[in-house]
């Protein structure tokens, strides 16, 4: 029963990610044709650009959502693929922990860092 | 996971290069796994790199300028591609999990016609709207537009 549950939060965060990545990769690489969310111009990369997104406090929010859910969905995928080649019950263990404890480190880095330079932004 | 016990993977990561008669939608379940895998390893570098933000505009103009090759756009490129499939495929998948597009279910008459075939239209739906999302994106890479 657990594993249709990891599954179906699987799909959902398919879904989450469907929409605010939709919204990184329209601001990101069809800002030359539609230019949305860079107000300084040029390039979405730019720095001016980098600040003025992280002004916004929602940013940081999305930035977050994304990055929790995609860190799920990555991994899960991942785990998937793996299991299906048929692993022994140790390997599933060392790889279930291997996969929660990267995505935990990799989402606290990523937070600490949207909130940290939310601030940073702010003050700038 | 113990059912897998029962029937053991005995292609493994070789049974993705053969579709069998499962036709083209078991290429894109391929297609679906590799560009997830590189969307995944893009995804944690990704993490990083954009953490150098924190170090203030020189260091992140250091390697945005570093990710400006040729080499690294052309990569970028590749990672893009991969996310437009991938979304869209992945659209697919929920829609055909959740039993939509694969046709009412009928009583079984011969000769029977297989959900394989009624879901053929959403696939070339979905696949279309990937390629325009590519063409738009590779416009803007290509540096049609500034």
């Amino acid at each position: 029963m657990k594993e249709t549950r990891y599954w179906t939060w699987h799909m959902l965060a398919g879904i989450v990610i469907l929409f605010l990545l939709g919204i990184h990769m329209i601001t990101m690489h069809l800002d030359a044709i539609l230019g949305w969310f860079n107000p300084a111009g040029g390039e979405a990369v730019d720095w001016g650009n980098v600040v003025a997104r992280a002004k916004m406090a929602i940013y940081a929010v999305i930035y977050i959502a994304l990055l929790a859910a995609a860190l799920y969905h990555g991994f899960y995928g991942f785990r998937t693929i793996l299991f299906e080649l048929g692993l022994k019950h140790g390997a599933q263990s060392i790889i279930n922990i291997l996969f929660v404890v990267m995505g935990i480190c990799l989402f606290v880095l990523g937070s600490w860092v949207a909130i940290k330079f939310h601030v940073i932004a702010q003050i700038a | 996971m113990d059912e897998h016990k029962k029937y053991p993977n005995k292609l493994g990561i070789i049974g993705w290069l053969g579709g069998g008669r499962w036709g083209i939608e078991r290429y894109l379940y391929t297609l679906h796994r590799i560009t997830g895998l590189g969307i995944l390893l893009y995804f944690c570098l990704h993490i990083f790199v954009t953490s150098s933000r924190l170090f203030g505009m020189n260091a992140w103009e250091k390697w945005m300028g570093f990710f400006k090759s040729p080499i690294f756009k052309m990569g970028e490129f590749l990672v893009f591609v991969g996310f437009a499939f991938h979304a869209l495929n992945g659209i697919r998948l929920i829609l055909i999990e959740f039993g939509f597009a694969v046709g009412k279910a009928e009583e079984p008459v011969y000769p029977y016609k297989s959900s394989l075939n009624t879901q053929r239209p959403l696939m070339v739906i979905v696949m279309v709207v990937a390629a325009v999302l590519i063409v738009a994106g590779g416009y803007q890479f290509l540096g049609f537009v500034h």
